[in-house]
């Protein structure tokens, strides 16, 4: 999903709901009130037609995989046998736990979504937030550079890890070409665990880039004058009125952004399949999400892949509920 | 601050402008240059930056090798009728949360809107076997409807109605219009931009979508052009034709691009739209 929840909403804009200003005009007439109950129930009964198939289809294929996934996480299951799950209490997550304590595969599957994600969340919102910082101003052609800069964030992934696997091909690709026009030697991007993993980074934020740049020049492009007049009144530097004025400013911003790209690139499936299938050495670029499509559809671990979805679910909504506090402690 | 800046920022501004581009360009350069070269043009070292003799066979090559005419009747089938289920859905339930009253509306609202933090690996085990357990594995169905539920677009589509003015929403209640009027008569008319917003996100985000279609569609029969593109890679075992594969990927790559160019200015305003005001 290119974008998975634009979280900040405007409050304020709940107390305009039309409602507000109907039930006053409709109060106003207390003789009416039967054929007003009436149309409450009409009204009801039409806000269950419209709103019923989009619910049903969440309920069906988001909430009910996800109690079930977290049902099967207590079970061994071979998805593609028609033998039904066993039950097997914890032992899934214990097999996980031992995994990490003893540097398993697990660890280094953590330890590379922990990267991954880290580097994208951080790296894509640095440099857009630098690049709209520089392009905050009037210049000539910023509309069609904005444009292009946007325009990978719809690729395809698929198409984007195919077109990076060759340009980062060691012995005959574009990175390797520039490296020794310099007079140096490519890294192997294909088979040290480390640079492979540099590779699928550096690509994945080629693609976001540009969504985080957009949203923090918009946020930029949105903010009042009065502040910077102050400022610039007050004499007050440039670094100064960054760190005083701007960076605050831009604060529910940075938070949405944190949100959504952690979300996006948590989920990042494709790059890594197209490229590495998850190698190089076995685990060298898989990350959790990678590792729940290979437990459950290659390995037939279904439960074991379960309980790694689960893990990252909690971790998920563990991380998202302190980025909440913290934004909501900034407000106050 | 469009007021004031100064001569070294600007010129620090139009460097980055020059640097950024050259960044998103060089890989795309890297695909095009490719996909007309000839095999061995391909294999230089050091790489070729323009190509020496262009060829163009790759291009019909990609057609004649693979199903991959096939592969973009998929795409288009899976994303026409998911984009379409998705605006549909995404407009009435958004006019339901914003206009009509509804006890428990804002719990309902909540529970559509979480279904977006709920990531797609979770989901994807338990409905691979209820798809597989319905018969409905390799089917266009088996794709479509798990994808079809919509929280973004109802989310942003309700924002947008509950900004309109209220007067012209009671005005038009007042001279007894009803539901469905005052949505395609006064609503959606007034609505243009954000609905484009969201039906282009919803058209990018479906042809790009890649996990689940790769799961339970791989025949080539429905599986889209992602899924198809990527398989290219490891069929030929050892040696990848690279100049195949990249006219390829471009040929993937330039129906979207071709619609992002024609409406990114309503993407992007969709995409800050909830973003900014917060």
């Amino acid at each position: 999903m290119v974008l998975d929840g634009l979280v900040t909403t405007t409050p304020s804009k709940e107390k305009r709901s039309p409602d507000a200003s109907n039930e006053g005009s409709t109060s106003a007439a207390p003789h009416k009130r039967r054929s007003i109950l009436a149309a409450r129930r009409r009204e009801y009964l039409l806000f269950l037609a419209l709103v019923a198939p989009n619910l049903i289809l969440l309920a069906l294929f988001t909430y009910r995989p996800l109690l079930d996934s977290i049902r099967l996480s207590f079970f061994s299951w071979n998805i593609s046998s028609p033998l039904p799950p066993r039950f097997v209490g914890l032992s899934n997550y214990q097999h996980w736990w031992e995994e990490i304590t003893s540097h398993g595969p697990a660890l280094t599957v953590v330890t590379n979504t922990v990267i991954f994600t880290a580097a994208t969340v951080l790296g894509s919102m640095a440099l857009g937030l630098a690049l709209a910082l520089l392009l905050d101003q009037q210049l000539k052609g910023r509309g069609v550079v904005r444009s292009i800069v946007f325009a990978p964030y719809v690729i395809a992934g698929a198409a984007i890890g195919i077109a990076f696997q060759f340009i980062f091909d060691p012995r005959f690709g574009l990175v390797s070409g520039l490296l020794e026009s310099l007079g140096k030697a490519s890294p192997d991007f294909y088979q040290n665990p480390r640079w492979a993993l540099f590779m699928v980074t550096v690509t994945y934020m080629w693609k976001n880039i540009g969504y985080t740049f957009v949203i923090y020049l918009a946020a930029l492009q949105a903010k009042p004058v009065e502040l910077y007049e102050a400022a610039e009144i007050d004499r007050a530097s440039r670094w100064t009125v960054f760190r005083r004025v701007t960076l605050p400013l831009l604060r529910p911003t940075s938070f949405f952004l944190s949100i959504t790209v952690m979300l996006n690139s948590l989920q990042v499936f494709d790059i890594i399949y197209v490229m590495t299938r998850g190698g190089p050495q076995g685990t060298g670029t898989t990350t959790m999400v990678f590792q729940v499509y290979q437990e459950t559809f290659v390995n037939y671990r279904a439960g074991y892949g379960a309980t790694i979805a689960t893990i990252m679910f909690i971790v998920l909504l563990i991380i998202t509920a302190v980025q909440v506090r913290i934004m909501d402690r900034g407000n106050k | 601050m469009k007021t004031r800046s100064g001569l070294g920022m600007k010129i620090a501004g139009y460097l980055a402008m020059i640097l950024v581009v050259v960044i998103v360009a060089a890989p795309l350069y890297w695909v095009l240059t490719t996909s007309v070269k000839t095999p061995d043009q391909v294999f230089r070292k050091p790489p070729l930056w323009w190509p020496e003799a262009f060829s163009f066979s790759s291009y019909p090559d990609v057609f004649r090798n693979y199903p991959f005419g096939r592969y973009m009747l998929n795409s288009v089938i899976i994303t026409s009728i998911l984009a379409t289920i998705k605006i549909v859905l995404g407009v009435l339930s958004a006019y339901a949360f914003a206009l009509l009253r509804f006890p428990g509306r804002g719990a309902v609202f909540m529970l559509v809107l979480a279904a977006l933090m709920v990531p797609n690996q979770i989901t994807v085990i338990s409905n691979y076997a209820l798809i597989a357990q319905l018969g409905w594995l390799n089917t266009f169905q088996g794709i479509i409807i798990p994808l079809a539920g919509v929280a973004f677009g109802t989310f942003l589509m309700r924002n947008h109605f509950m900004s309109l003015p209220t007067e012209i929403i009671e005005a038009a209640r007042m001279d007894g219009c009803g539901h469905m009027k005052l949505l395609f008569r006064i609503l959606l008319p007034m609505s243009w931009p954000t609905l484009v917003a969201f039906a282009l996100i919803t058209i990018v985000n479906e042809w790009n979508e890649y996990l689940w279609p790769f799961l339970v569609g791989s025949d080539y029969r429905v599986a889209p052009l992602q899924v198809g593109l990527s398989r290219m890679i490891n069929t030929d075992g050892g040696f990848t034709n690279w100049p195949l594969v990249m006219a390829a990927t471009m040929l993937t790559i330039i129906p979207i691009l071709i619609v992002f160019l024609f409406l990114q200015r309503y993407m992007i305003k969709g995409l800050t739209s909830g973003a900014v005001k917060g």
